[in-house]
């Protein structure tokens, strides 16, 4: 075969190669070629759980505002005293989503019946204007949203089917004793 | 005495073996195609590569349509046939695609390669290159190893699309899965880093045994007809196996959470 041929099925076979990867690359695994997005830091605690991993992702009212970057537990305060054994749960939110009121709570839901845990964010009402209606000054905006490095104080911890059926059974039996 | 003798002997040879192959792998690296030896690489890309498409990618559609039905199969039972693209893409992205890829390869293209070098062998064209002054490892062997390494991830790949193709006819086309579904639940399980990456690199990691044992078979081959199917058989058997124990050691690194 002339050189030129080999040349030419060679490349073909590496271009369609390429393309094999283009396809596995947009179409199956949903990649975007948009440039790293800015993100925040917040951290919630939970005192269970129940199979939340790390990539989970975090939304709110469905919409996927950012995703869970670090888990952790507080055994130990810096101070090098005992901590209260609460699983520490730091995600990132979109920048995009800057003004999530400070009091929200996150809870810990499952997609479907088998699916992921993810968190999902209920919004609170620190934000809302007072009773003189007046649109809320930029420092108060500051003052009652997320930020950095900020800890949502309400939450709620997953749902585990072991804890429910035993609380459901002393619910019974509490009821029975009646 | 004589167990012993022998037990010594095999020893020395495993060894002197694994010492010729490192050599003959240092040579070959040293080797790399130049522009003047592209011919020589693009014919090997030609018959390495482009002619083990057929084989490979029946095989991909095959196996991905055998996937999408059992697994559909097996899905529906708990109502969750929505996840049959992320079962299909996921275990060829992560399994089947470097490995059946990398076992048609050493069949196909490790056995030519260690007949053809072997036949060189026995009919002393080895020698007679080196008597020219011509490097054999560097005008035979380095080609066939450089164009197994680059033709073997797009073989992988190439495998992979098409089998999540095959699934996707048996699963939407065929049994009516919604389209929307299937293609975002394999979005949001597959990541590109992890999963594609990840078996293109196991898909490497293949081609390198499988060829250098095919080349290592071939050169060290007994000269005669049968020392060359010996060495051919041996050629398969081998890297079939070292890529099954290597895709466990792989996985274990890659996917195993520790």
């Amino acid at each position: 075969m002339p050189s030129n041929k080999l040349h030419f099925f060679a490349g073909l076979f590496v271009l369609a190669g390429l393309l094999a990867l283009i396809f596995l690359a947009l179409r199956v695994s949903g990649l975007s070629f948009s440039s790293e997005e800015s993100v925040y830091e917040v951290k919630a605690k939970f005192t269970e759980l129940g199979g939340l991993r790390e990539r989970a992702k975090v939304s709110m009212g469905g919409v996927n505002i950012g995703s869970v970057s670090d888990i952790s537990l507080n055994n130990r305060l810096a101070d090098g005293s005992m901590g209260d054994f609460k699983a520490v749960v730091t995600f990132n939110i979109n920048s995009r989503y800057d003004n999530i009121p400070i009091d929200s709570s996150a809870e810990i839901l499952t997609a479907g019946i088998l699916g992921e845990k993810y968190i999902g964010i209920t919004p609170g009402s620190a934000c809302a204007p007072g009773f003189d209606d007046e649109p809320l000054s930029e420092s108060e905006l500051s003052a009652c949203t997320l930020k950095q490095g900020s800890t949502m104080e309400y939450t709620q911890s997953a749902m585990v089917l072991e804890k429910l059926i035993s609380q459901f059974l002393v619910n019974m039996t509490e009821s029975g004793e009646d | 005495m004589n167990a012993i003798t022998q037990l010594g002997s095999q020893f020395i040879h495993t060894i002197s073996g694994l010492g010729k192959t490192a050599f003959m792998l240092l040579y070959v690296v040293i080797g790399l195609p130049t522009w003047r030896g592209l011919t020589l690489f693009s014919k090997q890309l030609y018959f390495i590569g482009v002619l083990s498409l057929p084989i490979v990618l029946v095989a991909a559609l095959f196996i991905g349509m055998v996937l999408g039905l059992q697994i559909f199969n097996i899905l529906s039972r708990f109502g969750a046939t929505e996840a049959l693209g992320q079962a299909v893409s996921l275990s060829l992205l992560r399994e089947l695609g470097p490995v059946i890829t990398g076992l048609l390869f050493a069949g196909r293209a490790g056995s030519a390669i260690t007949a053809e070098i072997g036949l060189m062998k026995s009919t002393e064209q080895l020698s007679s290159l080196e008597l020219m002054g011509v490097d054999p490892l560097k005008y035979v062997v380095a080609p066939r190893f450089w164009a197994g390494l680059v033709s073997m991830p797009f073989l992988a790949l190439m495998f992979s699309a098409v089998g999540i193709w095959g699934g996707y006819l048996v699963g939407v086309k065929w049994l009516g899965l919604y389209d929307g579904a299937f293609w975002m639940n394999m979005q949001d399980a597959v990541s590109f880093s992890e999963d594609v990456i990840n078996g293109a690199i196991k898909s490497i990691c293949f081609a390198f045994v499988v060829i250098l044992i095919a080349v290592y078979q071939g050169y060290e081959c007994y000269p005669n007809s049968e020392g060359i199917s010996r060495a051919t058989t041996r050629t398969v058997v081998l890297g079939s196996l070292s890529i099954l124990g290597l895709d466990f050691l792989l996985t274990a690194i890659m996917f195993g959470d520790f």
